[in-house]
């Protein structure tokens, strides 16, 4: 049995269209629960192939979209299976809903490249193209590897390995128990592990309910300021944020983690990443925290970089300059209110790049700031990553088949059942949230178990 | 001189627990079978424990004795105490374990190889195998003698170059002093064959009658014994048993170890081989655990003609006179007088991922292994792949197909795709954690799980195989009545549900429904029951276990779905790895060591990721 898939299949950008692509046996089953025609009375099913029809999404009572769903049966579709393509109005927000309503209705989220795959496993694709699919599922699948941890925020990844840990504690200890019950009692351990996993799963429900709210990505254009030490970093992000949400100083080196706000400048989501300032140093925290900033950097889809209009330009630039790289980046030239004739001529010869003069402290030269992003932004040079969306919502997804583990294990300890019985969704539970963090399980629960239990004869 | 002696279809190297399965099912399926043995005082030998089954390893004993092995048969008849673990747990995790009379079992065994057509005993040390074209076509003893032969099972166990050590004293011996073989190992290296060196130790055998046990926990056996095997008659097994008493270390014994550890032959780096997490030694006990006060220890008969008894939890390498204070300083053991020491002990075996899932070398045609020699540990572990290697050792001779079983159907299953598909760096031992459909390998369901192959390989007679049919029937039949018998809300339902302990009936129910109340039982409603027909406990038992959890069951079922799907996508064997560019590097080397059968194997393979596997996939359907 194949199973039924779908995915947003155009970018999540400002377009004003988007389309959500379903293929599978089950397309047209779907479709009917969510799909009210403006002729009434036919389902999709029941139309014939290849043609397009007008009406709404609707999720029970509620109107989701207006859209058009295009009938593709089997064979002659992009998969070779049953397909329905809906488009929706553009705009992350309304996408989103009308991707979530499918989902809802029992349909899997894709995987990276899994269109590709099944039109090419079912014969579609030219045999001459496999190495081409090959490669689109490959890059498809590290960028969305890349991105799910990218993506997470430090505390969040935190929190979820936190959660597995205790996962496979528990499922260790147990599992030690059955394999040397005259060693290892499990005498009073159910009430203990019930206690447990009421506190875990209400702690998944909290991270479920704050990716609703997109509290838990970084959502939008992933922006890195970067820069030496006390250029001015700290007090740019405050700016943007409109609140003192960085530390700053005059002593050099004060941030020395990454700080993140979401922003909005001209209606363009902005994920803000401040950065500890790039110096050779021999500080180990903040060797940790340049460390990181190069991290950001790499992973960013925006750079502003930050220059000190009252310094010359150093050899220490040229490291930052090599971040650069390949990147989409805007050049800026801080604290021009201490500097009476701001030299920018240096740095557009090192970077290719007009220079623009502004003092965040003073909060000037901001507005050719935001031209510049807007700009960019509308001739596209900017973009939302349209996988990032999506891995988002796998993302969640893991999270509720976690949280969904939880509350078996929860049945189980409520039906009276042995403790055997509870492993089996605890190992799901951990799985899920591997599936998160690109971790797989392999020997994980046998290591556990050999290291936290004294076992055997 | 190098002179040729006769000629044998099957030449079996150990007459272990592996090589004895090995050449019974080889024997039994008519071909003529030599079995190598360095004494034929230790066939069957237990050095070890003096014990069969456990957790997990009790459910390859019954598999094997599903499959037509001997192992179940054979502590059926010489076990002295005998219990089911788990009990209180679920059915899944129930483990039989018997305390066997080492000696007799040992006896018994030889009596049966003694007595099968077409098998032959001789004490030799094999020293090469001998190839043509990388098929195997004989094995050469030490003496030089070279017996043709058109397949050969390596179950060397413990004795390749083996050394034992304690404290600063190393003997170049298989266990309990017997002679090593210490050629074999060049000879298979010269063939391309990689080898791992692993260790493993054993506690002191100390004299029952310098033992205080008015000081111990007593540990009875069961009172109703359930036999190993599906053919013994639980009637039947009615001797008495013996018992095994429970001690503890304390800190004088902790104090004596941790002042002695640098005389460890293991912390001093003697030894270099790998030792088994699951049975470290005591002094690995007491330094890694160092906030446990004590740690416990069984001691157990080691049969019923001995004064021996073995020291279980207690396995160590320390010098002499560190052990007899470590072990006197055991209360009840003030007076100890060792017969034995403990020892380590170290041996050459493979890694094993150079098999393929039939136990045959991928290397060598007609060349398999089982057993410790294949880096497991464990009696149970090394017969369940002696009884498969010597299957697919007749099978290849027969022109048929191999055995194998998945992870879906057997812990051997798991077992032998763990240690052909995963690397090992310890002696594998089986665990139930491992197998991850453990609802349905069950212990007590393993005759109507495997007996089918058992059948059609041919060590399983048609008569044994028709019951075991008729059995499932019976199961079927009293299922099918169970959700098809009404209970009503009536007076006597209520008061017999009450007086157990279990909610009144607010409406009509069946009495399915009412066996899956984890309160209640099969048995126990047997009043409110009327038309009930008279079956054995085994078809009850199976009745009852697959209605109370069948919402589990199930599920795994439908989890055994997807993976048969991706286990019956076969690779062929002449992939080439390194024409799919796609395939990340370090996927790419392993799935070119592993060279797996199927999809499914090769997404077990660590470091290999889902998306290697779509595009490996992809890469399939060209």
């Amino acid at each position: 049995m194949t199973e039924t898939i779908a995915a947003i299949s155009t970018g999540l950008s400002n377009s004003g269209i988007s389309i959500i692509r379903v293929s599978g046996p089950e397309t047209f089953q779907v479709m009917d629960r969510i799909f009210r025609g403006k002729k009434s009375g036919k389902k999709l099913s029941e139309q014939k192939t290849h043609t397009i029809h007008y009406g709404w999404i609707t999720d029970g009572d509620e109107i989701v979209d207006e859209v058009l769903v295009s009938v593709m049966r089997a064979p002659h579709t992009y998969t070779a299976e049953d397909v329905a393509e809906i488009n929706c109005h553009g705009g992350s927000l309304v996408t989103k809903k009308v991707l979530k309503t499918v989902l809802k209705q029992g349909v899997r989220l894709a995987e990276a490249g899994e269109f590709t795959k099944r039109a090419f496993l079912n014969g579609r694709i030219d045999l001459s193209k496999a190495e081409a699919v090959m490669e689109v599922i490959r890059a498809k699948s590290d960028l969305a590897l890349k991105n799910s941890m990218a993506q997470l925020q430090g505390n969040v990844l935190k929190e979820i390995s936190a959660l597995r840990e205790k996962m496979i504690h528990h499922t260790a200890f147990i599992e030690a128990a059955l394999d040397d019950p005259e060693h290892i009692s499990l005498e009073g351990f159910t009430n203990e592990l019930k206690t447990s996993i009421i506190e875990i799963r209400e702690r998944l429900y909290r991270l479920i309910s704050s990716a609703e709210n997109g509290r838990m990505l970084r959502e939008g254009i992933r922006t890195v300021i970067l820069g030496k030490p006390n250029v001015g970093k700290s007090s740019l992000l405050n700016v943007f944020a409109g609140e003192e949400r960085a530390i700053v100083t005059d002593i050099a080196g004060t941030t020395r983690d990454t700080i993140e706000e979401s922003v909005t400048v001209r209606g363009i989501a902005l994920a803000l990443i401040d950065t500890a300032g790039i110096r050779s140093t021999e500080d180990v925290v903040e060797k940790i925290g340049v460390e990181k900033a190069k991290k950001a950097a790499e992973e960013a889809d925006l750079i502003l970089y930050l220059a000190d209009a009252t310094n010359e330009v150093t050899e220490e630039e040229k490291e930052i300059l090599s971040l650069l790289v390949n990147k989409k980046f805007i050049v800026l030239l801080n604290k021009i209110d201490l500097c009476e004739e701001p030299d920018t001529s240096v740095l557009e010869q090192l970077t290719g790049q007009p220079v623009l003069c502004i003092s965040a402290k003073k909060e000037e030269g901001l507005d050719a700031l935001y031209d510049t992003i807007e700009k960019m932004f509308f001739q596209k040079e900017l973009s939302y990553n349209e996988e990032l969306y999506i891995t988002g919502e796998r993302q969640k997804q893991s999270l509720q088949d976690a949280y969904d583990a939880m509350g078996k294990v929860l049945d189980s300890i409520e039906a009276g059942m042995p403790e055997d019985f509870f492993s089996i969704d605890l190992m799901q539970g951990y799985e899920s949230l591997g599936e998160i963090t690109g971790e797989s399980v392999d020997e994980d629960l046998v290591n556990t178990i050999f290291r936290e239990f004294c076992m055997g004869k | 001189m190098d002179q040729v002696y006769e000629s044998y279809d099957i030449a079996v190297v150990g007459a272990g627990h592996a090589g004895c399965e090995a050449a019974l099912a080889c024997a039994r399926l008519s071909f003529r079978t030599v079995l190598f043995t360095v004494s034929t005082d230790s066939i069957a030998l237990m050095p070890c424990n003096p014990n069969i089954g456990g957790t997990s390893k009790g459910h390859l004993v019954r598999e094997i004795d599903a499959l037509g092995g001997e192992m179940g048969k054979n502590i059926d008849k010489t076990y002295i105490q005998s219990k089911m673990l788990n009990r209180s747990k679920g059915p899944a995790v129930h483990s039989l374990r018997a305390q066997a009379d080492k000696q007799e079992y040992s006896k018994e065994m030889r009596r049966v190889l003694e007595n099968t057509e077409n098998l032959v005993i001789k004490q030799a040390e094999v020293a090469e195998i001998i190839t043509e074209n990388d098929c195997i076509t004989g094995v050469k003893t030490a003496s030089g003698a070279i017996y043709p032969c058109r397949a050969a099972i390596l179950c060397t166990g413990t004795y390749l170059k083996a050394r034992c050590i304690y404290g600063e004293v190393s003997n170049y011996t298989g266990p309990n002093g017997l002679p090593a073989a210490n050629h074999l190992t060049d000879s298979l290296i010269a063939h391309g064959i990689e080898m791992y060196r692993f260790k493993t130790g054993t506690p002191a055998r100390i004299d029952k009658r310098s033992i205080d046990f008015s000081v111990m926990e007593e540990q009875l056996g069961d009172e109703k014994v359930v036999p190993f095997s599906f053919t013994t008659d639980p009637d039947s097994l009615t001797k008495p048993q013996v018992s095994c008493w429970l001690a503890y270390t304390n800190e004088e014994t902790h104090d004596i170890i941790k002042k002695n550890i640098d005389r460890s032959p293991l912390y001093s780096g003697v030894i270099h081989g790998t030792g088994p997490r699951y049975c470290p030694s005591i002094e690995d006990k007491v330094m890694k655990f160092a906030d446990k006060d004590r740690h416990q220890i069984f001691i157990e008969p080691e049969g019923n003609y001995t004064n021996e008894m073995y020291i279980a939890g207690m396995s160590s390498s320390l010098p002499e006179d560190v052990q007899v204070a470590m072990y006197r300083s055991v209360k009840g053991m003030e007076n100890a007088q060792i017969v034995r020491n403990a020892y380590a002990i170290e041996y050459d075996c493979i890694n094993p991922m150079q098999l393929k899932a039939s136990l045959e070398f991928k290397k060598i045609s007609g060349l398999f292994s089982g057993g410790q020699f294949n880096g497991s540990s464990g009696y149970e572990e090394a017969a369940a792949q002696g009884l498969i290697a010597g299957i697919n050792a007749a099978r290849k001779l027969q022109g048929k197909e191999p055995l194998i079983l998945d992870r879906s159907e057997a812990y051997i299953g798991v077992l032998i795709d763990d240690l052909v598909t995963k690397e090992t760096h310890e002696p594998y031992r089986m665990m139930t954690s491992r197998a991850e459909y453990r609802l349905i390998l069950r212990q007590d369901n393993a005759d109507l799980r495997l007996t089918k192959y058992g059948y059609e390989v041919g060590l399983i007679s048609e008569e044994r195989y028709r019951k075991l049919e008729e059995k499932r029937a019976q199961i079927a039949a009293e299922m099918q009545r169970a959700k098809d018998t009404p209970i009503g809300a009536n007076e006597k339902v209520q008061e017999l549900l009450t007086t157990l302990g279990s909610t009144p009936l607010k409406s009509g129910s069946t009495l399915a429904e009412l066996i899956t109340r984890p309160e209640l039982s099969y048995d126990m409603l047997a009043p409110i029951d009327k038309n009930r027909p008279e079956l054995s406990v085994d078809v009850t038992e199976q009745v009852e276990i697959e209605l109370k959890y069948e919402g589990y069951i199930k599920r795994q079922m439908s989890q055994v779905a997807q993976f048969k799907k991706m286990e019956h996508k076969r690779i062929p064997a002449d992939i080439d790895y390194d024409a799919i560019p796609s395939i990340r590097i370090e996927a790419r080397q392993k799935l070119k060591q592993v060279r797996p059968e199927n999809v499914g194997q090769a997404s077990r393979i660590s470091g290999v990721s889902p998306a290697d596997i779509s595009v490996l996939l992809v890469y399939l359907g060209r």
